[in-house]
């Protein structure tokens, strides 16, 4: 039976449906102590004294403190800035100072009121103009973390060829994952020093690097565990690791147990965001629409640490362009320190950000040329053979125009346009409708040699009871990662995926798969999973004649390959193909082994009484190279399209001297069912020749294209343009409002 | 979580006498109707070591009843009900409304009329509607009974004008005197579910035969510290035909019953003027 493109019921799903699945607070640790954080309470400064109040009984609680670190206080991730705890320096609000253990967790957060923390406090920087300014140096001589240059052909000659030169300015702020479940760890210390953690994270041997770091272990006596996770969208890349190193060291500290589960204020208000972002561009236009010369700058604000943002950074760079060809080219990019939280990954990565304003500024220019936009898409988007920015040639799997076309069809976007334009002259409607269009490139797996220097593992063992095994550090965050990989192995081994295991995600079980990030877990672990199960087809049809194809068939094989052994295990690595080059320092090559593509078309009506926003019909194509489940497929599109809905009209992370106020779903809006369109989901396959059965990088992309979508037809509604989001009501209110002002 | 159930005080009457003793009995007690706000301050770890009466046993309250007057609505009947509820749905429309935009289904099942009204928030989505259809709260204490017109009812935000000891046990709704000749609710969250009003309205319209305005009545919520009848505004309306001119004439007077702010969900100026515009068009029709 063929496994590969059928919509295999998801694995985990009985489980969460029906409430049996076990998230880390629904485990049981007798004896264990609730963790609570103390964090501190200004931006920037110094802690000059931490005085507990001595009318609390501190003797029910255990305290965790930086003193007690064994290793060195950092969180190791990408770099080794960001401290554990804080002992002086302040860097932004809500960083932790220490934990707070109690048996009692509501006694744990009580006691937290009973510490009363002395500053010396300094005015912070809180936006990128003043950190660019240097208002304060938090950071180098400069406050950039990280700078990427992008030169291809020669740009003042393009301008100088240019019919129309169109400049643009665009705007996107924080955005909060907003995963179900909140961050999670527990943690204990084995009889033999190990130190377990268990929790809600995406990435077990991320947590596991920065451990065995702080707590100077040898890495066989760190193990880290995946709980079934609720949720990550990136939030859970890089703070688990933050989380983990504060309950491990309560749990070395106390001896016993200890949970540390944030609630939603603490969740949204001290964890990572999305990056906020300025981009300019400049781009130089012949009369026919071809784009000559592109300049574009782009500056993120990271926060106070370096978490991943250069990465981050790298990603947005790239994709800086949109998926465009363009002889001239500049991109300039920096990411620069501000005293706020750190901001990290967020499905996406950097592309949404960029992909709005080079979307946007696709709009200005067919604007300039009056031309429609999706004409001016169509005359200068990638085919086979286009050069990108980096001068990658590519070379297959390129369905950016087929998908563009497809959702122009579909979607209706001419006629529709027409027919609004009807629709919003006649006065007594309730509404002005409009329809925009936006495409995007999304580069699947990890940018440039990212790959190789991950040299990611992961196997497929046989037992002796004949169980097949899945062994990979790949975690289910809800995107079915389970699901597929049983499918893939299912496929590659002809058995029923019913006799298919994959292992829980623990350092101690299975090998390193690299994270669970970057669109990458299909494409590349996917396929070292069909090299893996490959082999061990082999040998069972070498062993045996032929392979086994049920369960009674599989054991008496087992048996006999295994011989004394308790299990057989193939494991494969990552290898590098041949042709693949990537240059680091002058940023040249291959950024990425392919590109998967995205084009959708939002239909959206604007109330006239009250400007709000309804979005009537969300249609997009997306070229995923194979939908190995298209059920899984079209389920992740269609949540990642509302995420970027949200992003594009509801989501405001509101800060004020750092702080996030509105760390809450009450007043953080993300988008309910009610606000959910219909959506049609249009499954493009470009085959990749080196995906397993084709397949490119999915998860990330539909997050990248709908808010520029969304603004484009906000203007075909109203007639306003917005080079910011989230837009609300009440800015569009407020164009009216100029509107009249001016007549 | 930081809630403390151990430090809490759980009272549970099991009728209505027995609610007002306790409630003598024990000032400052915290008064559990649907809890659907009372549970977002519980995890919050606000209500640790304070006392909470849970009402849930007391069953007179929850009753919704037709009289010769109007309709009785039991303090604890839920959103869901007074929603579902076919002698409201005919003589009460916008309660109906009202009660349907509250939060979502899940809030609607749990959260009580009662409850809505005593936490006194200034974006009650119900409160425009019961401005309009010039609600009566009756309340009780160990003392007695007595009935407070619902525009005297706030004294602020999150404030009543309920005395120590003081329970809504119901809330009265007379028939308006005729069928209105227009109706209006009208929500502005921040989305389209469990969204917190921007600004939300409620109007009822009677015309004489000449086309002229016998009677208006249009209320707001979230656009000052408690609901407002825009009394200016139906003064100015009353015995005029609702021209163009006296709808612009009208929209400008609504600053006098209003006072909206800036703050996390919205701004003033986007309050006033979308509630501006929800008034024009009911009032051109």
């Amino acid at each position: 039976m063929l496994q590969i493109g059928a919509s295999l019921k998801r694995a985990d799903a009985p489980q969460k449906l029906s409430g049996t699945a076990k998230y880390i607070d629904d485990y049981r640790l007798p004896g264990c102590l609730h963790g609570a954080t103390l964090r501190t309470a200004i931006a920037y400064g110094r802690i000059t004294k931490i005085n507990f109040a001595p009318t609390f009984p501190w003797d029910e609680c255990v305290v965790a403190r930086a003193a007690d670190i064994p290793g060195t206080n950092n969180v190791l991730f990408i770099e080794a800035d960001q401290p554990l705890l804080t002992e002086d320096l302040v860097m932004h609000p809500m960083q932790a100072i220490l934990i707070v253990g109690h048996p009692d967790r509501a006694r744990a957060y009580e006691a937290l009121k009973h510490i009363k923390v002395e500053y010396e406090e300094r005015e912070p920087v809180l936006s990128i103009a003043d950190s660019l300014a240097k208002k304060q140096l938090l950071r180098g001589e400069d406050n950039v973390f990280k700078r990427h240059l992008i030169e291809k052909g020669d740009l003042a000659q393009g301008f100088a060829q240019a019919d129309r030169i169109v400049e643009g300015e665009y705007r996107v702020p924080h955005q909060e994952q907003a995963y179900i479940e909140n961050h999670g760890i527990a943690s204990w210390v084995e009889p033999d020093g190990t130190i377990v953690v268990h929790g809600s994270l995406q990435c077990p041997y991320y947590v596991h690097k920065a451990l065995v770091k702080t707590f100077a272990l040898p890495p066989e006596r760190v193990r880290v565990i995946n709980a079934v996770t609720g949720g990550a969208f990136g939030g859970k890349e890089d703070y688990p690791s933050v989380i983990a190193g504060h309950a491990a060291l309560l749990a070395l500290k106390s001896g016993r147990p200890v949970k540390l589960i944030y609630d939603r204020q603490e969740d949204m208000s001290a964890t990572t965001k999305r990056h906020p972002a300025v981009v300019r561009h400049k781009t130089g236009v012949s009369k026919d629409g071809r784009l000559l010369a592109q300049d574009i700058e782009v500056v993120m604000d990271g926060g106070a640490f370096a978490t991943c943002s250069g990465v981050v950074l790298s990603r947005g760079t790239l994709h800086a362009t949109g998926a465009y060809e363009c002889p001239n080219v500049r991109v300039r990019a920096s990411v620069v320190a501000t005293n706020t939280p750190p901001n990290g990954a967020f499905r996406g990565f950097g592309v949404p950000q960029t992909i709005f304003a080079a979307e946007l500024q696709m709009e200005k220019i067919a604007a300039a040329l009056s031309l429609d936009s999706l004409e001016l898409r169509r005359r200068n988007a990638w085919r086979v053979g286009a050069v990108t920015a980096t001068g990658q040639k590519l070379q297959e799997s390129v369905g950016a125009l087929k998908c563009l076309e497809l959702c122009a069809r579909r979607g209706h976007y001419l006629r529709k346009r027409q027919l609004y334009a009807r629709w919003n002259s006649r006065k007594g409607n309730p509404t002005w409708r409009g329809i925009g269009i936006a495409l995007c490139p999304h580069g699947a797996g990890f940018t440039g040699s990212g790959e190789v220097t991950l040299a990611s593992r992961a196997a497929v063992a046989l037992t002796k009871s004949g169980a097949v095994r899945i062994l990979a550090a790949s975690t289910d965050l809800g995107q079915g990662a389970i699901t597929i990989f049983t499918q893939i192995a299912a496929q590659a081994l002809g058995l029923p995926p019913g006799l298919i295991e994959v292992e829980v995600p623990d350092t101690a079980l299975v090998p390193n798969s690299g994270p669970t990030v970057a669109s990458r877990t299909t494409m590349v672990i996917g396929g070292l999973i069909e090299r893996a199960a490959g082999q061990l087809k082999d040998a069972l049809a070498q062993a045996g004649g032929r392979a086994p194809r049920t369960r009674a068939a599989l054991k008496k094989a087992a048996a006999a390959l295994c011989g004394g052994r308790q299990e057989l295990r193939f494991e494969v690595a990552y290898e590098k193909p041949a042709d693949i080059t990537w240059d680091d320092s002058l940023y040249r090559g291959e950024a990425y082994g392919v590109f998967s593509y995205a084009a959708v078309a939002v239909d959206l009506e604007v109330d006239r009484l009250t400007y709000e926003v309804r979005v009537r019909r969300v249609t997009t194509a997306q070229d995923i190279g194979k939908a190995i489940n298209p059920a899984l497929a079209k389920g992740q599109i269609m949540g990642g399209t509302l995420q970027a809905l949200g992003y594009a009209l509801f989501e405001r992370a509101e800060f004020q001297g750092g702080w996030m106020r509105n760390s809450q779903f009450t007043n953080y809006i993300i988008p309910s069912f009610a606000d959910a369109p219909p959506m049609e989901v249009l499954l493009v396959e470009e085959p990749y020749s080196r995906g397993p059965h084709g397949a490119k990088g999915l998860g990330e992309m539909p997050m990248d294209v709908p808010a520029p979508a969304v603004v484009a037809a906000i203007h075909d509604a109203t007639g306003f343009w917005f080079s910011e989001i989230p837009v609300l009501p009440e800015n569009i209110c407020g164009k009216f409002r100029n509107a009249e002002k001016t007549k | 979580m930081r809630g403390s159930p151990g430090s809490m005080t759980v009272l549970r009457p099991r009728s209505a006498a027995e609610a007002v003793i306790l409630c003598a009995k024990h000032p400052g007690c915290l008064p559990l109707a649907g809890g659907t706000d009372l549970m977002v301050l519980w995890n919050m770890g606000e209500l640790n070591g304070r006392r909470i009466l849970d009402l849930s046993g007391v069953a007179e309250w929850r009753a919704v009843r037709k009289t010769a007057a109007g309709l009785r609505v039991g303090a604890l009947a839920t959103h869901a009900e007074l929603r579902d509820d076919a002698f409201v749905r005919r003589e009460f429309p916008l309660l109906v409304q009202a009660a349907a935009a509250v939060g979502a289904a899940q809030i609607q099942n749990r959260g009580t009329l009662g409850g809505n009204i005593a936490n006194a928030s200034p974006a009650g989505d119900t409160f425009p509607a019961l401005a309009v259809y010039e609600a009566q709260i009756r309340v009780v204490s160990a003392k007695g009974e007595r009935v407070i017109p619902f525009s005297e009812f706030f004294a602020g935000v999150k404030k009543t004008n309920l005395a120590p000891g003081e329970l809504v046990s119901e809330i009265e709704f007379p028939f308006p005197p005729s069928r209105p000749r227009r109706q209006l609710f009208r929500k502005v969250g921040t989305r389209a579910a469990m969204a917190i009003s921007k600004t939300v309205a409620a109007g009822l319209l009677w015309l004489g035969p000449d086309h002229r305005v016998r009677e208006l009545r249009f209320a707001l919520g979230s656009m000052a510290p408690t609901v407002r009848r825009l009394r200016a505004v139906e003064e100015f309306a009353r015995g005029k035909r609702l021209t163009t001119e006296v709808t612009a004439q009208a929209c400008n007077l609504m600053s006098q019953d209003v006072c909206p702010i800036d703050d996390v969900r919205s701004t003033a100026e986007y309050r006033l003027r979308v509630s501006q515009n929800i008034l024009a068009a009911f009032l051109l029709g």
